[in-house]
């Protein structure tokens, strides 16, 4: 499947969502040791291609559900970049007035429902979702991201049973970086086959392991074409990939010895970031460059002039009326 | 003539009713469609609104609460039903760190329409893992409302305002009670929750009896009249939030309150609804308190053992002479069969 008509202004646009997320996330990397940002980050820095070659085949409404490492997700899904600094800072203006922070980022108005500090929690929701959304007869789907971590809870393995049986419209996106927190997936699997089990459910699965952006955006793009064209039912996508930072926090973890530097640094020399600027010209990079730096330095500026919530604010939002 | 229902038809009418008026409710658990219906509560709704508003599901509590949480999400109005309460404890993570938490922790971006809805197992040999009331672990998670009506009258008015409700409700029914008749009106209505009902006017003794304990705390009340002692019987209805100042009113005026757990004593509703007794009556000294509540151990199936488990209206009753008369001028009603012990045979 090729998209070759449309490549240049693909290269563009990914090279640029790409960028704007890892140059948030180092800018929160940087900031991080002043403690402005209250909350664990959880970085997405090396993950990027996923979220973005996911959510670039996505319409405006299809709904996406994802996890504490969802920075990524957030932005490529079109979140507000403002609000989610600000959520950061613990400041009211955040995405969820700042009482979520980090793990929990959420922007309705860009379809994206809420992301959960407990691994596999949001994978049945975003399986109810759709649910809904086939009960109410529309077209748009919902996306479910989750690590390979995830696929060890029960809640996984009940929400791909469920969403095959009702051939309901979500996607799942197993970001499997290989480690849940330092525990490679081969000390908690038996087996490296996480689509196989998916399959075994009842739907269609694919892997890449490259970490192609092109190749998770195209597989997507036709998937949920699929997917909306009639009752093709739920579809799994495993995008093997890296996390380049430790679990949580802004530093390298090679100290750990969990992994080693090399490991992480063949990811690195398959960048998308990297492979993607090398076929834009560079007066284009450039100014993609400049203005999301611009954007960044707006936001961080936004979250650090923001206020904080009044003390009276803790009682708010404990039931809806 | 007032009209007569059984509590579960009252469920049913509940759920009935209100999903005619609400398109967006959906039912969903295990067996909700199968020809058994939830004992009859679930009875004819696939029929009347298909299986896509009323479905069974897999034996996956955990994963199907979090299915609910996300029909909700997307703008229906699900009730997850339980047919034992035991069963939502597979359901407890969806529940305490999704559910309960999400409109807080979103900033009020989202919320949870969902209710809970199960049902307490006793007698005919329930035993461990048949028959417990969780609503004391559930009581100490802010983002839930706990509701578990005795009558007739209340369930379907309960139900109503449940589905009705932003916020996720735990929705607690008993076996026993599915023998209650009452008055229950044809027409759809709600009560409101936070609103305790005071099921018999007394003024030397307050007994708070919760969920099918409500019955057994009437049924003692009726056995304290013989003796000359007027109890006043009260229904918390909904737990969280909790009517404590209905209860403080009967207790300043009777000066006794027993609270009848239908769970374990230790940090049950009980010891909630007492804690917040002392507080707000701090300088009124001279209050009895006593609780009454399971047994400290898991429920034996052995009926001879079952009957020292539970508290029942004998033991309420003769609790009850004893705080008013002092220790050594005890007396216990003669025994007597209740209703569900003539009624209810197994197997189910």
């Amino acid at each position: 499947m090729t998209f070759s008509a449309d490549k240049s202004i693909l290269y563009k646009k990914f090279y640029r969502e790409i960028y704007r997320i890892r140059r948030v996330e180092e800018e929160i990397a940087r900031i991080y040791p002043t403690d402005k940002i209250k909350s664990p980050v959880h970085l997405s820095i090396g993950q990027e291609a996923v979220s973005v070659g996911v959510c670039q085949a996505l319409r405006p409404d299809d709904i996406v559900f994802g996890t504490y490492r969802g920075h990524a997700m957030y932005l490529a899904k079109g979140g507000d970049l403002r609000g989610m600094i600000a959520e950061l800072y613990g400041k009211s203006t955040g995405c969820a007035k700042g009482i979520g922070g980090s793990m929990h980022l959420i922007d309705t108005n860009h379809g994206i429902m809420g992301t959960s500090a407990i691994v596999g929690t949001t994978i049945p929701l975003a399986v109810g979702y759709a649910y809904g959304l086939k009960l109410n007869q529309k077209d748009s789907i919902a996306v479910s991201f989750f690590g390979d971590g995830a696929v060890d809870e029960g809640a996984f393995h009940e929400s791909l049973n469920y969403a095959a049986l009702k051939k309901l419209p979500v996607l799942f996106v197993c970001e499997n970086n290989l480690y849940a927190i330092h525990s490679h997936h081969l000390q908690r699997h038996h087996s490296d086959n996480i689509t196989e089990r998916a399959r075994s459910y009842g739907m269609p699965a694919k892997r890449i392991e490259d970490g192609d952006v092109f190749k998770i955006y195209d597989f997507v793009k036709a998937t949920v074409e699929k997917m909306r064209a009639g009752s093709c039912g739920p579809v799994f996508l495993e995008c093997v990939t890296c996390r380049w930072k430790e679990h949580v926090g802004p530093c390298d973890d090679f100290h750990l010895g969990y992994r080693s530097e090399e490991e992480v640094a063949a990811w690195k020399r398959k960048d998308s970031l990297s492979s993607l600027g090398s076929l834009l010209e560079s007066d284009i990079r450039n100014k993609i460059e400049l203005a999301v730096a611009s954007e960044i330095t707006d936001a961080f500026k936004f979250a650090e002039e923001s206020l904080f919530p009044e003390p009276e604010r803790l009682y708010h939002y404990l039931f809806k009326e | 003539m007032p009209r007569i229902l059984k509590y579960p038809d009252a469920i049913c009418e509940a759920l009935e009713q209100e999903m005619s008026r609400d398109p967006s409710v959906i039912v969903l658990g295990q067996g909700v469609d199968d020809p058994k219906a939830i004992l009859g509560t679930t009875k004819g709704l696939v029929e009347k609104f298909g299986s896509e508003r009323v479905s069974d599901t897999p034996l996956a509590e955990d994963g199907m609460t979090g299915v609910a949480i996300g029909a909700a999400l997307a703008g229906l109005r699900p009730i997850h039903t339980h047919i034992r309460m035991d069963f939502v404890l597979l359901a407890m993570n969806q529940i305490i760190n999704m559910a309960a938490k999400m409109h807080y922790m979103f900033g009020g971006a989202v919320y949870i329409p969902i209710v809970i809805r199960s049902i307490i197992g006793k007698s005919w040999g329930q035993g461990a893992q048949h028959s417990q009331s969780i609503y004391p672990m559930l009581m100490n998670i802010p983002g839930l409302k706990i509701v578990a009506p005795s009558t007739p009258y209340d369930v379907k008015g309960g139900l109503i305002q449940s589905l009705r409700d932003n916020n996720p409700v735990v929705f607690i029914e008993h076996r026993l009670l599915y023998y209650q008749k009452g008055h229950v009106p044809e027409e759809s209505y709600t009560i409101p929750f936070g609103k305790a009902r005071v099921l018999a006017r007394g003024s030397h003794i307050t007994l708070v009896g919760i969920s099918h304990m409500a019955v057994e705390c009437l049924r003692a009340q009726r056995y304290l009249k013989e003796v000359g002692i007027e109890a006043e019987v009260i229904d918390p209805v909904s737990l969280s939030p909790l009517d404590i100042d209905t209860i403080l009113a009967s207790t300043l005026k009777t000066k006794k309150i027993i609270v009848v757990d239908n769970s374990w004593i230790t940090c049950g509703a009980g010891a909630e609804i007492i804690a917040q007794l002392t507080e707000k009556n701090h300088e009124n000294k001279g209050i009895v308190f006593r609780r009454m509540g399971f047994a400290f151990v898991p429920c034996p199936t052995t009926p001879a053992l079952e009957n020292s488990f539970y508290p029942n209206a004998k033991t309420i009753a003769s609790t009850a002479y004893e705080m008013i008369y002092g220790k050594k001028d005890s007396w216990t009603p003669d025994a007597e069969l209740t209703i569900e012990e003539v009624e209810f045979k197994g197997p189910f």
